[in-house]
């Protein structure tokens, strides 16, 4: 434990719900994260991850125990001391009327600066390593309004890296993004936690990516308990099964996925190889079968064929033989029987 | 000590020259002295330029009156026009900011709506309970609506100040804000109710705000309030601009919310309260002038834009001024009027450009 930057001692968590009554999120967190690691918060909806974020940043004084950051209560530094040293990326979607995504990434200096924000040559120098690092070189003249949401969200984290902070923490920065802009702020993250040394916690509710990417995960359960451990330390000890139990949705220990609960319709043999006979075993089980594909002599048996770029299918059963040209066809079609 | 992984220089980074920037900068400054100069010299009597210089440098003018007029009337006019409209833009911008609202402007929090209580108090009720006090209408019109106003202001300042470090959420102030406006209109209208005609003309011309009435005795009291509320903008540009974030980004940045708060919330008041005490109510300009300064330097970056509004705000208040008096002879239009009529198409403008820019992203 001799990296770690931000320690907790037997935190709890909470807000106030009126002047007296105090609703408790989670208690007695025990965590410290270290330099130089990606960890991932995880946990269902309103579960309290954005509290316990808020907690750790800061900002939402906790209701018993201590917040640590380099063996300094946050709560006692001052708030320029705290922001030179973590910074924040948040959910909400900023809009900052007319500046350049260069003039917000400067506003990460913020704390650095002088009374009038000037920046030094090391400011300046600070800010273009920090655009360069997220790849947003060419993005730092436009305006940020008239960015997408994934380049808006490269230029948030450029701000918080030019905060020089030792510690990020980031609320759900893949919210808005596609497939290939989630896996991209991701492995930036990871990478950046690497090259920085810095600690990185981010919250989010990608589990795939997470069980993929994160050095470490901290799993908030609905009963309050943080479970933390390596992605695969908590799948295998069952951890993620428990937290994500709810009905229709079952987490697959084996494939590290969530399975749905559909109906089940029966046998079918599936015989073919390469691409399109997986996504056929995919489209079959998504209709509620269970595929086979060694047993011969099931009621019904599909066949792929691939000729040409062209696919068929062929389904067999004790009587007669069906051709569909497309797996929606064939879906429909096996619905009939 | 900068450390070898910032060193690197990448053309595409370094800011386009501020060049542009410092030009229109310098058109401003000098339309504000022209402007300045065309409101000392134009008038019911129209006096040349060059002599209007010679007087304000001291010198003999051909005719001896003029340099009365100028110095006596058109002068302080002209200053108060030109603090005016500094006050009240910078104001609205403060407030456009700190509330995330566009359409925000100098009175969002009452003000306005306290200064014309404390007017529509004394001139309406004094009528009944004190008439030998007020029969005299120029006590009303000098000093009288002055301290009325100010009071009324204050007391909303005040009120508000005390809200705001109270509550945590700053659109609850805005709200707040409104519903006194509300409050306090429903009062007026319940006073205008009883009182004589003559008083509610009086009322009225001061709801239509106006230059004129400000002499060099307040002028000692407004021109060091005004300055020195305005440097205290001037020292907040780096939280204003930090606060463009919403206030969680600011505060991880290491702004103490509450306490920029209240002292942008202080300053934003006591431009717009001090200005309304002594022009009355004078729509449109708080709201306008921000928006225009930002479509001109394309920034929100309130370093650039809190000189470039005041620069802007004295130019359009005193282009409102030449307006309500040259537009049409031997008479003063009401100066409300004629700062909407230039307001209305400004904030169209910046509104409807700012509409099409987002609808087709470049």
């Amino acid at each position: 434990m001799n990296d770690a930057i931000l320690t907790t001692h037997n935190l709890t968590i909470g807000y106030k719900t009126s002047r007296k009554n105090v609703r408790c999120v989670a208690s007695d967190i025990s965590v410290s994260l270290q330099a130089g690691e990606l960890v991932c918060l995880l946990g269902p909806n309103g579960v309290g991850k954005s509290t316990l974020l808020r907690s750790l940043a800061g900002m939402q004084p906790p209701i018993a125990g201590e917040v640590r950051l380099l063996g300094e209560n946050i709560y006692h530094l001052q708030p320029q001391e705290l922001a030179k040293r973590l910074s924040l990326v948040l959910t909400e979607k900023v809009d900052v009327g007319m500046l350049s995504a260069y003039t917000l990434v400067t506003l990460g200096r913020y704390p650095y600066t002088d009374w009038w924000g000037n920046l030094t040559p090391e400011d300046e120098a600070i800010v273009h390593w920090a655009i360069k690092s997220v790849g947003a070189v060419h993005l730092a003249q436009r305006q940020l309004s008239e960015l997408s949401d994934g380049e808006r969200q490269k230029i948030m984290i450029a701000r918080a890296l030019a905060q020089s902070p030792i510690v990020m923490l980031l609320d759900e920065p893949t919210a808005f993004l596609d497939l290939p802009r989630r896996v991209e702020i991701m492995l930036l993250l990871r990478q950046l936690a690497r090259e920085t040394n810095q600690a990185i916690l981010l919250s989010t509710h990608d589990l795939d990516l997470a069980l993929r990417l994160a050095d470490k995960v901290w799993l908030l359960s609905t009963n309050g308990i943080l479970h933390i451990g390596a992605p695969e330390d908590l799948v295998l000890s069952g951890a993620f099964a428990d937290t994500f139990e709810s009905e229709g949705v079952e987490f697959d220990v084996a494939s590290g996925e969530f399975q749905l609960h559909t109906s089940h319709r029966g046998e079918i043999n599936v015989m073919g190889e390469g691409i399109a006979s997986v996504w056929t075993i995919r489209a079959l089980k998504r209709a509620g079968f269970q595929v086979n594909q060694k047993k011969n002599g099931l009621p019904i048996s599909v066949e792929v064929i691939t000729k040409s770029k062209q696919v068929l299918w062929q389904i067999t059963n004790s009587q007669s033989v069906y051709t569909h040209h497309s797996l929606y066809e064939m879906i429909k079609f096996l619905d009939r029987f | 000590m900068l450390s070898e992984k910032y060193k690197f220089k990448t053309d595409l980074l370094n800011q386009k020259t501020p060049v542009f920037k410092s030009i229109i900068f310098l058109i401003i400054l000098i339309s504000l002295i022209l402007v300045f100069l065309l409101d000392l010299a134009l008038g019911s009597v129209d006096i040349p330029v060059n002599e209007v210089i010679k007087i304000l440098l001291g010198q003999e003018p051909e005719k001896v009156t003029w340099t009365h007029i100028i110095l006596k009337f058109r002068l302080p006019k002209a200053l108060t026009a030109t603090l005016a409209g500094a006050a009240l833009g910078v104001s609205g911008l403060q407030m456009q900011t700190l509330f995330k609202n566009p359409l925000a402007g100098p009175f969002v929090l009452g003000i306005s709506s306290g200064a014309s209580l404390g007017v529509a108090l004394v001139v309406l009720t004094a009528s009944a309970t004190t008439p030998t006090l007020l029969a005299d209408l120029g006590i009303i019109g000098d000093f009288g609506l002055v301290i009325a106003a100010s009071l009324g202001a204050a007391s909303v300042l005040g009120i508000m100040l005390v809200v705001s470090r109270r509550v945590q959420d700053t659109m609850t102030l805005l709200i707040l804000g409104l519903l006194f406006g509300y409050a306090t209109s429903a009062i007026v209208s319940i006073l205008l109710q009883f009182s004589s005609k003559e008083r509610i003309q009086s009322y009225i011309m001061w709801t239509f705000g106006s230059f004129a009435g400000v002499t060099w005795k307040q002028l000692v009291v407004l021109i060091p309030v005004i300055l020195l509320s305005l440097l205290g903008a001037v020292l907040q540009s780096k939280s204003l601009n930090a606060l463009l974030l919403g206030e969680s980004y600011a505060r991880s940045l290491g702004l103490t919310v509450q306490k920029t708060r209240f002292s942008i919330i202080t300053s934003a008041s006591i431009l717009a309260g001090s200005i309304t005490a002594f022009c009355g109510p004078i729509a449109f300009l708080g709201v306008a002038i921000p928006h225009l300064c930002r479509s001109l330097f394309n920034t929100s970056d309130h370093r650039i834009l809190i000189p470039s509004v005041t620069m802007m705000g004295a130019i359009l208040a005193l282009f409102a001024d030449l307006f309500s008096q040259v537009l049409v002879s031997q008479m003063v239009l009401p100066l409300n009027a004629v700062t909407a009529l230039i307001g209305t198409p400004v904030v169209t403008w910046v509104i409807l450009r700012r509409n099409s820019k987002k609808s087709f992203p470049s």
